[in-house]
């Protein structure tokens, strides 16, 4: 191998977990790298404070797939709260580490689940603002949503 | 299954060169310095090894230096060129902007001493237009440097145009010939060829085995001193089972020459087409004419080269990639960035190079697994 990659990131490279989209997330960024011009989608369902599911695309190298892949799978079931301090450190160890040129990658990672949670949170405010009757609370949701597809592109 | 498409990264030495090589490390053991009879039959085969190889590039026998490789090679004549031609009204070099690292940190180098280095542009097709040079050089130039065969893409430069121009302004000119064996025929007088290198392992020779052939007219200042050995242009004890190694190869390679590029053009040819066939979204980089036969340098649209490369390594199929992931600086291929390509591709590419142990089984087995990995990573990738 080229790289000094461990199993477990391999592992985590050729079979990644959580790859794909969501539909209506409830949070979503993407993150890029300018330097290395890798990038990251991440998408977000929660439900009680909680990380009900968690999903990302990625145009990156092995180990941008795998820090995504292992990050994931980590805070998945975690709290909103505890996701959202998820140190990038951790994910190297989990790893078993990365090499040294490669350790950028776990922070773009974390950096970007914590772009996602923020938008989780903001759209979250939003809507605790006003006080809105049912019908008023689906229009915002749907709006909300509409925002993220497009800022897709 | 195990692919080998690295082969401009470095060959497999071939079985033959190895046995050339083989006595200079148990029985010819001498020193080629030496002066008792052990050293003079290390030295008489050291004088062969050099008519050999100046036979196959039509030069003289004297103008051949032994070097650790086609780096140090680079390093000796484009600062030792500069250097030791240096006056009041010459400060001046040019080289191409796809030279190999070890020419443009040379170049660097000497623009840090003082000198003024020019950069030669490269068009779309990574070709470097005659016209291009005319417009940077004047009587101040010393040295003009361009590589025979670029190293990420293949494309061939029009050496002997280039070298023309050099000399009706009063230049010298080099050339870094490390991947044109045995593609082009080397003949330096007929092509103007003041200074070129060469490496052993680029044409299944040792690792650790290289050439800098000079003008001898020509006033080159030495990078490596200490014993005078190579008449003090290159000291340090002569490496008989590497120089011994690179003229074998050398003259294997000529040999075999059309059998071996119409075996590589066969291949490659096959290949290419095979990809366009099963594989949506790709493109060539560099001009399909003015190549090698055994190179291809293909854009695969959504997906980062690291990934690819990492992806075939798990399936036993070996290949190169300028994506900027894989380098330890994070900078995407200036070969490519010179060349003008769309930003958005410049971190998906993959170079695949071919080589005299290459079968059409292999390339078979490679289409596969590439058509695998491909869709595998473009089935999560944010762009489309």
């Amino acid at each position: 191998m080229a790289l000094n990659y461990t199993k477990k990131t391999l592992d985590n490279f050729l079979k990644p977990k959580n790859v794909g989209k969501i539909s209506q997330p409830d949070g979503y960024a993407q993150i890029g790298n300018m330097v290395c011009g890798d990038q990251l989608d991440f998408f977000l369902k929660v439900e009680k404070g909680k990380i009900k599911d968690v999903k990302f695309l990625s145009f990156g190298c092995a180990s941008n797939i795998a820090t995504a892949s292992i990050l994931t799978e980590k805070v998945k079931g975690m709290t909103v709260e505890a996701a959202k301090k998820y140190p990038w450190q951790k994910v190297v160890e989990e790893l078993g580490g990365l090499p040294n040129q490669k350790v950028h990658c776990s922070v773009m990672a974390v950096d970007g689940l914590k772009k996602a949670i923020a938008d989780y949170e903001k759209s979250l405010a939003a809507s605790k603002k006003k006080p809105v009757t049912k019908l008023k609370k689906i229009e915002t949701k749907k709006t909300g949503s509409k925002k993220k597809t497009s800022r897709k592109k | 299954m195990q692919v080998y498409l690295d082969n401009a990264a470095t060959t497999k030495l071939d079985p033959r060169v190895l046995k050339k090589m083989e006595p200079y490390f148990s029985k010819e053991y001498g020193n080629a310095s030496s002066i008792h009879d052990l050293g003079q039959s290390a030295f008489r085969d050291l004088i062969k090894a050099k008519t050999t190889i100046a036979r196959l590039i039509g030069g003289e026998a004297n103008g051949v230096i032994f070097t650790s490789g086609a780096t140090e090679a680079n390093n000796l004549i484009i600062k030792g060129v500069a250097l030791a031609n240096r006056t009041e009204k010459k400060n001046k070099i040019i080289v191409s902007s796809i030279e190999h690292p070890c020419v443009m940190e040379s170049a660097k180098f000497l623009a840090r001493a003082g000198f003024k280095v020019e950069f030669i542009p490269v068009n779309a097709e990574g070709l470097i237009e005659p016209k291009e040079l005319e417009k940077l050089i004047d009587k101040e130039t010393i040295l003009v440097s361009v590589m025979a065969v670029n190293n990420e893409i293949g494309t061939i430069q029009d050496i002997e145009a280039l070298a023309k121009i050099a000399h009706a302004h009063g230049a010298y000119f080099h050339t870094d010939a490390v991947q044109a064996v045995p593609y082009l025929k080397l003949d330096v007088k007929k092509m103007g060829i003041d200074f070129l290198s060469l490496s052993a392992h680029k044409f299944y020779g040792p690792k650790g085995a290289g050439v800098a052939y000079l003008n001898r007219q020509v006033k080159v200042q030495p990078q490596i001193i200490g014993g005078g050995q190579e008449d003090g242009l290159r000291a340090g004890t002569y490496n008989l089972p590497g120089i011994i190694g690179l003229a074998a190869a050398l003259e294997l390679a000529y040999k075999e020459r059309n059998l071996y590029l119409k075996k590589v053009a066969t291949l490659r040819d096959y290949f290419w087409k095979k990809i366009k066939q099963e594989i949506p979204e790709v493109k060539l980089n560099g001009s399909l004419k003015k190549r090698v036969p055994a190179n291809l340098n293909i854009m695969f649209g959504y997906i980062e080269g690291e990934a690819i490369l990492m992806d075939l390594s798990y399936k036993g199929v070996y290949v190169s990639t300028g994506s900027a992931c894989s380098a330890s600086d994070l900078r995407a291929s200036y070969v490519l960035k010179s060349m003008g390509l769309n930003k958005n591709f410049l971190n998906s590419n993959i170079r695949f190079s071919l080589g005299r142990f290459n079968t059409k089984e292999g390339i078979d087995y490679t289409i596969k697994a590439l058509k695998a990995t491909v869709k595998r990573l473009r089935s999560f990738s944010p762009i489309n």
